[in-house]
Order: structure tokens, then C-alpha cells, then sequence
């Protein structure tokens, strides 16, 4: 295993700038997503990792090696495809044993390798048949093994649940989970799905048009959001974003504009007088009042989601819309107007400009 | 469906049979016909004594197992060879618009072709010192069908995902193991169908051999047909049509072969 | 790098040819004789003598030539090879079984088998003792010497019927890719067969269609396989412009006017082109 650092990376394709200048290091043994919305570059970081994309500008080591320059194969990486690139016309042994083959790896010593590293991801009993035979799972499961064949010095995922149903995910990412656990591999998955960077990475690098918008742990990301584009981004639904000011003199948050409430348990930050803020608070940190309450700023009931162990609301706060995610299956009876309550513990402050506000 | 419409349709569809099967039904029965006409007739007791006639006739022979052979299959090694591996540089490289300039050059070979090119390909090859030659002949058919080719190979080259090779480069392969373990099993298909392809048309054109070969000991079965005229220009009927057949087979044998195998895959991917 | 080995064959015997026609086109190179010798730059004389307006719709002559030619290409790759394979491509759309197997072999096997020897077959099938006329009089119909008394008529039936199978599989690929829901959408709508073809199928193979006529007719145009039937003959009366053209290039050798011919065909050739990538490019606009 090795850490990996990349230093002021940059990839530019004819006029599009894939990745314009990221730094990031990534320890010995650390697991690292690339998180983003889909065209943000994290595909093209990943292929600059591997040597099969040679960057623009910018420096990739592995372990204390600089090899920007590098080809694939002088880097000692291991890859999996989002489309899986099994060999169609190769056994499912041949295509975990590739990477061996290709090294000179002698047949007995390839096959003991092969079965042992099948067996671990159970699908030892299929390797005589070919890709076109196996289910979506297996064939995943293949393409993991044929990565993990020979020991890389970093493992490179680019979205490899994808291509599976919403069940098969699930499982697969539990199973990737138990394997990097076991391992403790150094890798970086490419995903544009936080539930799956959340459940599997040490450290969440959130990507947006070619750059870092945060790197943290999964929880940092959740608890303290750098900027409004991760706290949208990360939660589902997305955080609220509603406009305020401070009436400092009364001690007084002004809600879009109308709605003054308590402010005196939140953590404000500094503002210039009259500026506007945009206040964080996630669905799950309102609480709902059927009584006005000074802590509170009133809403309109607009449709209400029952979703077995959850419920969401979506209500008219002026003209924004505010949604709240109640837990529990006992669902309330709502009249149509009532009054949140944020959990000013909880609540973020951003400047106009997107950053934090502290 | 109405009746009114499905007697239309049958007597259509039967036209369009008949138009198709008539012309090939001579040579369903003249071969075997010892007193072969024109005329189509069912020979009263079919024979071999044709063949036999041809295969002793050991100029129409050579043509057949010899030259055809020659420039068929040269023609199909050099262009199909050219031609997978242009297909393969242009689907990885990142020209814009590279099927279009694979139509544009099917278009200039159309219109640089047949009677038009072969004056300055004959004087081309006439400088060259390669007049009677199979060379000569091999060189500009391919010349002539490269494009094509091309086409044909790209849809099959492109249906190749690109990650195939980056997983190899990725799990270490050098680019000759690259192409010896996954590249070239992938297209296998596309040189065979672009190969066969190729050596049908190299078999059965007439018209570049005709002009760039003289001697008869060097002519293809497709020139060499015109043995079997009389000096004043009669047929010998009986022997052009067991030749005929024999010339014909592979052809047909090879068609069959690709079919089954791979589907008929010409020009599907056409569109502009 | 790949690319070299077909980007020599194609400057080579497609490039190279294109550009020595046009110079060798004002010269009055022969292969034997005088012009051999001695080649000279004799400017537009080619062209003038091609040009010559008093004569040239005499049979045996350019204009006459590409009258003819003209006549060959409506006839069997717009009407013929297009119409019948468009034809044959609906009537079998999404059906299967023998008939649709036996017809399309067949198609394709005449579009394959080597030029001599359709050549000599139609010869035979148009003689006339031959079995078109034998099938003609089973009818009652009173048969004809086609190839001297029809020899047009008789080079654009054998052309349609050689070309065929390349529009016929053109077509019928193109509407395999249209997906059988749209025709279902129909049929529950209720439209009927000619509605669906010209409201659902035509629209959607009309760059298929301009693309298939665009190369047939570029193929018609250069085709030498008719001398192959008529010689040219009778009379000139099949004296198309690739026969025409190798004619006086390639058995008299007189390689200055056979070049300037072939001038005249490639420039007819890229306007042909021309007209249909215009055609094709404002119906994708449209
Ligand atoms: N080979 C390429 N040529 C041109 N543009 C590319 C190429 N690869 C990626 N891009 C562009 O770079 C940007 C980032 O792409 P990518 O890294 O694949 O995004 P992601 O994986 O985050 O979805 C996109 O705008 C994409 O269109
Ligand atoms: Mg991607």
C-alpha cells in the first residue's frame, strides 16, 4: 500500500476544464471518495491517478514516486471499470488472472491465486464461464476480483455499483465495505451517490466544476457544510436555505424578510448591518408547532409524504419552500398552518457568496 | 388483411421472385447439359462431361486456381490489413468527426472509380513497370476498396469499448500484449467479414485485371472467361457455363460463411 | 501512425489519379504514335473537340453518351435499385421465414456473383431463344430479341436486378432501428399500412434514403459491367459514359481525350454529390 498526493492537477480538454487545479493528499490505507455531481471531473482525477489520462499541468506521486508521467502499467494500480471491461471472449478465470498473466506469473501459481481470490468474493464455482453468463452482481464481484488479483499499491473504483439494481447495490456496497475493512487498501472511489461515499469512505473529497469544494470525513461533511453547494448537496432532500438578517438591537433573526424570531440560543455569526445571510437548516432538524411560538416563523402546509418510518412536509414559508422530515410513523394531523421551529444547534449561516458564515 | 390485399400482395410478391430467380435459372441446368443452349432446358441425362472439359483445359485452370487466387487473396491480406488498422487509429484517436471522413473518402472513391480513374491508374502502373503484373492489379484494387473497408471495419472497431483496453493497460499489459489479448480477439469478426468481403469483390471484378494484365498465363478466371469465345466471338455455351460454376462457389460458399457466422453486416451503420 | 498504410493507397490510387486526370486532360498523350513520343500541352483542344455542339449528340459522341447515361441512371438506380429494394426491405419489414430468406439471398447473391458471370447469364437469360422469352410465350406473350431491339431497356432491368440488394439491406437496416413501439402506437391508433410507411417510416429513413441514392447513383453512374451484356452496341445504343470512356482512353490509348472525358464525369460526379449533401444537409436543418 502506498499514499497517493496530487498537487495543483489540472486536466483541460480543448476548451473544457475537467479539472482545474486540485490538491489532495491521501494517506497510506486511507479509503477516499470523490464525490459530485455528475460531469464534475471526478472520473477524469481518477484516470490521471491511474496514468491512463496524462494531466495538463500538475503533479501525481505515489508513495514518494512522481509518476505523472508514468503509463499504467509502471504505476502499480488496480482499477475497476464502470462497465465492468471483462473480457467477453476470456473465462471468468482468464479475466481475474489477467494482470497476472501479463506479469509473467506462472500458470500453477496464477490458478492457486485465482480460485483463492474467487473464492473470497464467492464466485468461485463460476470461473469456467464467461462474462455474458454472469449476473450484474457477479460480473461486479469479477472485476473487483480481478483488481484485487495482484497486490496494487492503490485501488481505483470509478463508480462500480452503477450499473446494479438498487438491491444488488446495497449488498455489493456492504460487501465492499467488509472487504476494505479486511484489507485496509489504499483507494479512491469515484461515486456520484453520498449515500454509497457516506457508507464506505474515511474522507469525502466533494467535487463541483472541476474543483474541491470540501474534503472531510463523512460526518464533518454532514455536521459543518464548507459552503451552500455541499450543504445541498449532501442530505436527502437537501438542506433548507432560507434568506435572514439580524436585528441585532432586538435580538432577532428577520426570516425572509418577515418572520422575526429568538435568536438568542443560536451561534450568529458576524454581519455587516442589513446584510443578508441565508440561514442552514436541514429537513431533519425542524421541529412543527400547531401554536405561534417566538422561536418559531409560520409556514403553509403545500403536501405532506408519508413514507413508512418517515414522513416529509413541504410547506410555504413566504415564497420559499421549506421541507421538514418528521420520524416515526405516527403522523400528525396537520392543520394547514403552523410554525417551525429550527434547531438553532443546528443551524448554518451562509454569506451570499456561498461561504460559511462564522 | 382484406382478400383484394393479400391477392396483391402474393402476385407482388411473386413478381418479385420471378424477377430475381429467372435470370439465375440457365445456370441451374446448363452446366450439367451436355448440348447446352441458350435456351433453358433440363437435360435429358444430366452429365459431368462439362467440367471434365473445363478441368482439362489447363490455361482456364490456372486462371481459376492460380491467378484468382493470387489477387483475391493478396488484394484481401493488404487492404484488410490497411484497413483494420486505419479504422483502429482513427476510433482512438480524437479527430472530430471521423465517421464523416470516412464517408467523404467513400464518396471520392466513388467518384474516382470505374473507367474514369483506370486511364491514370494505367499509366500509373504502366510507369511503375508493373503492367502484367499481379502486383500491379493487387495494389490498385486495393487502392480502390480501402475505403469502403474502412467503414465496414470502424463499426465493428468502435463497438470495441475503449475501457477494454484501459483495464488491460491498467492491469500492466504492454501495448503489443494489449493488442495480441484483447484487441485482436475483439475485432476477429470485423477482419473476417471485411476480409471475405474484400475477396469477393477482388474475385469478381473484371474490369482492372482486363486492362492491367496481357498475358494470358497470368489472367484471373474472371478474364479467363473470355476463352471460352470463338475467335469471331461465339460462345463455346457448354464449358462458360460449367465454368461459370466453378468460378462462382467460393463466392457464394464464403457469402453463406460469413452470414451464418457474424450476420451480414454491410453498411449498417450508414447514415448522414 | 495506424493510419499510414491506407492514407498511402488512397493518395496513391485515389488522390494521385484525381489530379493527373485533370493534367493529363490538356495534353494530347497516346500510348503509341506521335503523342507518345512527343506529349504536348495542347490547352483546351480535349475539350473543345468533346464540346463540339454540332456533332456532339451524334451517336458514338459525348452528349449523346451522357443522354444515354442518364437515361441508365433514372432508370435502374433511382427507379429500380432504390424503388425495389425500398420496397422489398417494408414488404419483409419484421417478418421472417423462408420466403423472406430464399428472396433475400437471392437479391444478394446476384448483387455479388463476379461481373462475368451475370453478364454471360442475362446474355443467355435475354437470347432470344432464350428463358425469358420461353417464359414470356407460356404466358401467350409473343417474345423479342431483347438485347438488339431493347438494348436499354435490357442493361437498366440488369442493372436494377444486380444492384438491388444494397438497398434492399441499406433499408432494411435502417428500419430494424426503428422501434417496433412507434408501428404498435400506430396500429392501436389505427392508421393502415400505407399511412404507417409514409407518416412513421419514411420520415425517419429519409437521411438513410438520400445517402443510398447519393452512392447509387455515384456506382450507376461509373458502372462497366453493361459492356459486359451490349458491348456498347447495338449502334452506340448502350454507349454509356464509362464505355464511352474507356473507349477512347483504354482501347484506342488516347489518353488525353480519355482524361478529359473522365474530367467531364468526375465533375458531374461531385456535383451529383454536391446537390445531394446540400439536399441532406437542409433537411437536417429543416
Ligand atoms: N476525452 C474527453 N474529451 C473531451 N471532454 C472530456 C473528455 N473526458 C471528459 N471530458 C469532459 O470533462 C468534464 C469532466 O468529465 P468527467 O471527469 O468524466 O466527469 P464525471 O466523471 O465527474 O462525471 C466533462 O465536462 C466532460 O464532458
Ligand atoms: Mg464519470
Amino acid at each position: 500500500m502506498a499514499s497517493v498526493s496530487l498537487s495543483n492537477l489540472t486536466k483541460t480538454f480543448g476548451a473544457v476544464n475537467a479539472v482545474a487545479g486540485i490538491d489532495l493528499n491521501i494517506a497510506d490505507g486511507e479509503f477516499v471518495a470523490l464525490l459530485g455531481p455528475s460531469g464534475c471531473g471526478k472520473t477524469t482525477t481518477l484516470r490521471m491517478i491511474s496514468g491512463l489520462e496524462i494531466p495538463t499541468a500538475g503533479v501525481v506521486r505515489i508513495g514518494d514516486r512522481d509518476v505523472t508521467d508514468l503509463p499504467p502499467r509502471d504505476r502499480d494500480v488496480a482499477m475497476v471499470f464502470q462497465d465492468y471491461a471483462l473480457y467477453p471472449h476470456m473465462t471468468i478465470d482468464e479475466n481475474i488472472g489477467y494482470p497476472l498473466r501479463v506479469r509473467g506469473v506462472a500458470k500453477g501459481e496464477r490458478s492457486q491465486r485465482v480460485s483463492e481470490v474467487a473464492k473470497n468474493l464467492q464466485i468461485g464455482e463460476l470461473l469456467d464461464r464467461r462474462p455474458g453468463q454472469l449476473s450484474g452482481g457477479q460480473q461486479q464481484r469479477t472485476a473487483l476480483a480481478r483488481a484485487v488479483i495482484h497486490n496494487a499499491q492503490v485501488f481505483l473504483f470509478d463508480e462500480p455499483l452503477s450499473n446494479l439494481d438498487a438491491k444488488l447495490r446495497l449488498e455489493a456496497r456492504a460487501f465492499l465495505k467488509h472487504l476494505q475493512r479486511e484489507v485496509a487498501v489504499t483507494g479512491v472511489y469515484v461515486t456520484h451517490d453520498q449515500s454509497e461515499a457516506m457508507a464506505l469512505a474515511d474522507r469525502i473529497v466533494i467535487m463541483n466544476a472541476g474543483r474541491i469544494m470540501q474534503v472531510g470525513t463523512p460526518l464533518e461533511i454532514y455536521r459543518r457544510p464548507a459552503n451552500t453547494f455541499v450543504a445541498t448537496f449532501i442530505g436527502n432532500p437537501p438542506m433548507n436555505l432560507l434568506p435572514c438578517t439580524l436585528d441585532t438591537a432586538a435580538r432577532k433573526l428577520v426570516i425572509a424578510g418577515k418572520y422575526p424570531i429568538n435568536a438568542e440560543s443560536f451561534n450568529l455569526p458576524k454581519a455587516s448591518p442589513g446584510e443578508t445571510l441565508l440561514l442552514g437548516i436541514r429537513p431533519e432538524h425542524i421541529r412543527i408547532e400547531t401554536q405561534a411560538t417566538p422561536d418559531g416563523f409560520p409556514g403553509d402546509v403545500y403536501v405532506d409524504q408519508i413514507l413508512g418510518s418517515e414522513s416529509l412536509i413541504i410547506l410555504h414559508v413566504g415564497e420559499h419552500l421549506v421541507s421538514v422530515r418528521l420520524f416515526g410513523d405516527d403522523f400528525p394531523q396537520l392543520p394547514p398552518n403552523v410554525w417551525l421551529v429550527p434547531d438553532s444547534t443546528r443551524a448554518f449561516f451562509y454569506r451570499e457568496s456561498g461561504e460559511v458564515a462564522e | 388483411m382484406k382478400p383484394l390485399t393479400r391477392l396483391l400482395l402474393i402476385i407482388v410478391v411473386t413478381a418479385l421472385g420471378l424477377f430475381f430467380v429467372l435470370p439465375l435459372l440457365w445456370y441451374v441446368f446448363a452446366p450439367f447439359n451436355e448440348h447446352a443452349r441458350l435456351s433453358v432446358s433440363i437435360p435429358e441425362t444430366p452429365s459431368l462431361a462439362n467440367f471434365a472439359e473445363v478441368f482439362s483445359d489447363e490455361m482456364a485452370m490456372r486462371g481459376l486456381l492460380i491467378n484468382s487466387p493470387i489477387i483475391g487473396i493478396g488484394t484481401m491480406v493488404i487492404a484488410t490489413v490497411s484497413a483494420a488498422l486505419a479504422a483502429y487509429g482513427l476510433s482512438r484517436s480524437n479527430l472530430p468527426g471521423r465517421q464523416l471522413w470516412t464517408y467523404v473518402l467513400i464518396l471520392f472513391s466513388s467518384v474516382v472509380t470505374g473507367t474514369a480513374s483506370m486511364v491514370p491508374i494505367f499509366r500509373l502502373v504502366y510507369d511503375l513497370g508493373l503492367i502484367n503484373s499481379h502486383v500491379g492489379v493487387i495494389l490498385s484494387m486495393t487502392g480502390g476498396l480501402i475505403p469502403s473497408a474502412i467503414f465496414i471495419m470502424q463499426d465493428f472497431v468502435e463497438g470495441v469499448p475503449r475501457s477494454y483496453e484501459e483495464a488491460a493497460m491498467v492491469a500492466g499489459a504492454s501495448p503489443l500484449q494489449i493488442f495480441r489479448d484483447v484487441t485482436f480477439p475483439l475485432i476477429r469478426p470485423g477482419l473476417m467479414v471485411v476480409g471475405i468481403w474484400v475477396l469477393i469483390h477482388a474475385w469478381g471484378t473484371f474490369l482492372t485485371p482486363f486492362i492491367l494484365l496481357r498475358g494470358i498465363e497470368k489472367l484471373p478466371a474472371s478474364v479467363m472467361f473470355y476463352r471460352f469465345f470463338d475467335p469471331e466471338g461465339s460462345p463455346r455455351i457448354t464449358l462458360i457455363a460449367a465454368y461459370a460454376i466453378i468460378y462462382t462457389l467460393p463466392v457464394l460458399l464464403l457469402y453463406l460463411i460469413i452470414n451464418w457466422r457474424y450476420g451480414f453486416r454491410f453498411f449498417g451503420g450508414i447514415k448522414q | 501512425m495506424f493510419i499510414l498504410p491506407a492514407l498511402i493507397f488512397v493518395a496513391v490510387f485515389l488522390i494521385y489519379p484525381f489530379f493527373s486526370i485533370f493534367a493529363m486532360s490538356f495534353t494530347n498523350q497516346t500510348l503509341v504514335g506521335a503523342g507518345a513520343a512527343n506529349t504536348q500541352f495542347i490547352g483546351l483542344d480535349n475539350y473543345a473537340e468533346l464540346f463540339n455542339f454540332d456533332r456532339w449528340m451524334r451517336r458514338g459522341e459525348l452528349g449523346y453518351s451522357l443522354l444515354l447515361t442518364a437515361q441508365f441512371v433514372i432508370g435502374s438506380a433511382l427507379i429500380g435499385q432504390a424503388g425495389l429494394g425500398m420496397l422489398l426491405a417494408t414488404l419483409f419489414h419484421n417478418r421472417k421465414g423462408l420466403l423472406r430468406e430464399t428472396i433475400f439471398t437471392i437479391a444478394i447473391a446476384a448483387w455479388l456473383i463476379p461481373d462475368v458471370v451475370v453478364a454471360f447469364g442475362w446474355f443467355a437469360y435475354l437470347a432470344p431463344d432464350g428463358t425469358l422469352n420461353a417464359f414470356l410465350n407460356t404466358l401467350g406473350i409473343q417474345g423479342q430479341d431483347w438485347l438488339f431491339d431493347y438494348p436499354m431497356i435490357s442493361i437498366i432491368a440488369f442493372n436494377t436486378w444486380r444492384g438491388t440488394a444494397f438497398s434492399m439491406l441499406l433499408f432494411s437496416s435502417a428500419l430494424g432501428s426503428i422501434p417496433p413501439s412507434q408501428l404498435e402506437t400506430a396500429d392501436v391508433i389505427g392508421a393502415n399500412a400505407w399511412q404507417k410507411f409514409r407518416d412513421i417510416l419514411l420520415p425517419q429513413l429519409s437521411r438513410y434514403i438520400l445517402t443510398d441514392l447519393l452512392l447509387i447513383t455515384l456506382w450507376t453512374f461509373n458502372t462497366f459491367t453493361p459492356f459486359l451484356l451490349t458491348g456498347g452496341g447495338p449502334t452506340f445504343q448502350t454507349d454509356l459514359i464509362s464505355i464511352y470512356t474507356y473507349r477512347t482512353g483504354l482501347q484506342f490509348f488516347q489518353f488525353g481525350k480519355g482524361s478529359a472525358i473522365a474530367v467531364v464525369v468526375m465533375i458531374i460526379n461531385l456535383l451529383l454529390a454536391g446537390v445531394y449533401l446540400t439536399l441532406s444537409q437542409s433537411r437536417r436543418r429543416a
